[in-house]
């Protein structure tokens, strides 16, 4: 018998296989700060979703809360009680539940706003950069407009227009946060129908929507994976900002940033621990999707392998 | 070729072809009053240097020429119909089903995200009402037609796994898969190995021989074509110069133009202790499309220009001397003679 084909040989790998095989899982296991990061990410995504069922109180039920209890300091201060970890706050609310509970708000809104934003700002970055012409120069203008206002104040302008509200400031995000799809894909949209596989495909007789969808989008996604996992990062703290201002989320939702700033007012009196650890939440979880995206930066472009 | 019945219908019937472009710096007349004929089963070559205007034409045919370019005037009567009055709408169903086309870098031809079965199998679900196993059935038979070994394997593989020549043969078959009646094949193997390049043409050749399909081969490489064409035109700055039957071309040619096409050609010579003679070439360069000197175009480079060739537009006219059906046309006032 023949020796056995290359192109038949042995059984086919599973996607899982081919993935711990890859040069990117490679790249990751090597790189501390990814590691580090993703831990920090799934750390919190763990702590969002069942965390309210370990804390032993739910802090916006009225009935579990004990005034007798307001502003202890944390556990392992004088006054402190194993009861609240981190201590309580004005109301005898847990610091540390009210943190989970808050982490939940600040990561939906972070995470629901950056679809949004990618699904608003890719689609008009695709139509832009593949009808061009005037609808371009339209989509184009408004983008280089809003880029040349500070994200927080056009933010904060929408936010003293619409009222506060969670669903709010998922749209006071969202019309923040499409530019800068928008123009990553449009630049890519621009290479790719340049070549000559969208041509293929248009001489194939595909519609342009298809030749969109099927030829162009998957071709450009790759760099929106890593503005998308940074901005949630920005998102979650747009919105604390907008939060701690008082034009953010409604005192029954509270995020992490109107959670330091119902300490902050006491912040001076030597309460800290009600305004400090949520602070530090929002930096750890900050710090390790930057950390992520970073590593996803360094690994999907193309110019830096 | 030789059925006269063929050669009164033909498949496709440019005539006074004008696609101009508004540009910025002035206006492009890219395709400048082209007229051809071509018979169902014909093999045309359309020669010219960069710039001349020739992936225009195809693209006029195919109706995709975008702004700010547009088609001006004149008539692409494709089986009775006019293309250039269709709608968008209908363009879509000729192209890739009637007439399809073939373009010249086989890297960037293919997207790097699907299978090449996948991409295969997209114009046959565009165009026909096949079920997904006929459809693959016939990928299969397709890939094995243009020589690509193991085809069932090869249908799931990703573009990046086939060499360039590969691609190209894929891109072949993509293209002739729903059965075209024209192949527009625009510069097919300029961006391959020179050895792959011949074994390429031949198949191309093969296939639209087999299928009865017409083929516009547009090249600069005038080798290939001589060895490809029924028919050549010969494009200058946007218009016909020189067009008739292939072996009347090469052999004879008439045009300043065609003939430095031709004496540019490297030929294999004897062996010989002596300096091999220079390669001969066309002097300057193709001018500014968007100033034209006045009367001919080829003027400047021509060295049998004389006063009335700057002043006068050259008429496109038939030779006497044609013998076959298709007549030997060129536009020149000083047409070279026939050498014995």
């Amino acid at each position: 018998m023949a020796a056995p084909h290359p192109l038949s040989s042995a059984p086919v790998p599973s996607r899982l296989q081919r993935f711990f095989a890859s040069e990117f899982f490679h790249n990751y296991r090597r790189n501390l700060s990814a590691v580090l990061g993703s831990l920090i990410v799934l750390g919190f995504l763990f702590m969002v979703t069942i965390g309210p069922f370990l804390v032993s109180q739910n802090p916006y039920d009225v009935a579990q809360l004990d005034l007798m209890a307001a502003f202890k300091p944390p556990a392992w201060l004088a006054g402190g009680s194993s009861e609240f970890w981190l201590g309580t706050d004005g109301q005898g609310r847990d610091v540390l539940a009210s943190i989970v509970y808050g982490s939940r708000i600040s990561l939906i809104i972070g995470l629901v706003a950056m679809g949004g934003a990618c699904l608003l700002g890719t689609t008009l970055g695709l139509i832009a950069g593949f009808y061009g012409g005037r609808l371009d120069a339209i989509i184009m203008r408004i983008a280089d407009i809003q880029l040349s206002f500070p994200s927080v104040l056009t933010a904060l302008f929408l936010m003293s227009a619409f009222g506060t509200g969670l669903d709010k400031v998922l749209i006071a995000l969202i019309s923040v946060g499409w530019v800068v799809y928008a123009r990553t894909v449009r630049g890519s949209t621009l290479r790719e129908t340049q070549k000559e596989y969208v041509q293929a495909a248009r001489v194939s007789g595909l519609p342009n929507r298809k030749i969109i969808l099927r030829h162009v989008l998957p071709n450009v996604l790759t760099p929106l994976i890593v503005v998308a996992t940074i901005q949630v990062g920005t998102f979650v703290l747009i919105e604390a900002s907008l939060s701690f201002l008082g034009v953010g989320v409604p005192v029954t939702q509270p995020s992490l940033g109107l959670l330091i700033k119902n300490g902050f007012d006491v912040l001076f009196s030597g309460l800290w621990w009600v305004s400090i650890f949520p602070g530090l939440f929002i930096m750890l979880l900050v710090f390790g999707i930057n950390l992520l995206g970073d590593f996803l930066r360094d690994e999907l472009n193309p110019r830096l392998k | 070729m030789s059925n006269s019945e063929q050669v009164s219908s033909p498949l496709l019937r440019v005539q006074e072809l004008r696609t101009w472009f508004h540009t910025f710096g002035g206006l492009v007349k890219a395709v400048d009053g082209v007229s051809f004929d071509l018979a169902p089963g014909e093999i045309m070559g359309l020669v010219g240097e960069s710039g001349g205007g020739k992936s225009m034409i195809g693209f006029s045919i195919m109706g995709l020429i975008d702004p700010p370019g547009r088609i001006e005037g004149g008539r692409i009567e494709f089986d009775g119909r006019n293309l250039v009055s269709l709608s968008e709408d209908e363009m879509r169903g000729i192209r890739g089903k009637e007439i399809a086309m073939i373009f010249q870098d086989p890297m960037t031809a293919l997207n790097p995200l699907y299978t090449i079965g996948n991409q295969i199998e997209e114009t046959l679900a565009l165009h026909t009402a096949l079920s997904a196993r006929e459809r693959r059935a016939k990928a299969i038979e397709m890939l094995h037609r243009v020589g690509i070994p193991q085809p069932e394997q090869r249908l799931n593989h990703y573009p990046h796994q086939f060499s360039g020549g590969m691609r190209q043969r894929v891109v072949i078959a993509i293209a002739m898969i729903a059965k075209p009646r024209l192949l527009i094949a625009d510069e097919p193997t300029t961006a391959l190995d020179v050895t792959i390049q011949a074994q390429l043409l031949r198949l191309m050749r093969q296939q639209v021989v087999e299928s009865g399909t017409s083929m516009i081969l547009i090249t600069h490489d005038l080798a290939a074509v001589s060895q490809m064409a029924d028919t050549i035109v010969v494009l200058y700055c946007g218009r016909i110069v020189e067009k008739g039957p292939a072996e009347a071309i090469i052999a004879r040619p008439r045009h300043p133009y065609t003939r430095g096409l031709i004496d540019s050609i490297p030929h294999e010579t004897a062996e010989t202790d002596g300096p091999k003679p220079r390669l001969s070439q066309i002097p300057g360069n193709v001018p500014d499309i968007r100033r034209l000197p006045p009367g001919c175009a080829f003027a400047p480079r021509c060295r049998f220009a004389t006063e009335i060739c700057r002043t006068t537009d050259p008429v496109l006219a038939e030779q006497p001397a044609g013998r076959s059906s298709h007549p030997h046309a060129v536009a020149c006032h000083h047409p070279l003679a026939v050498s014995p």
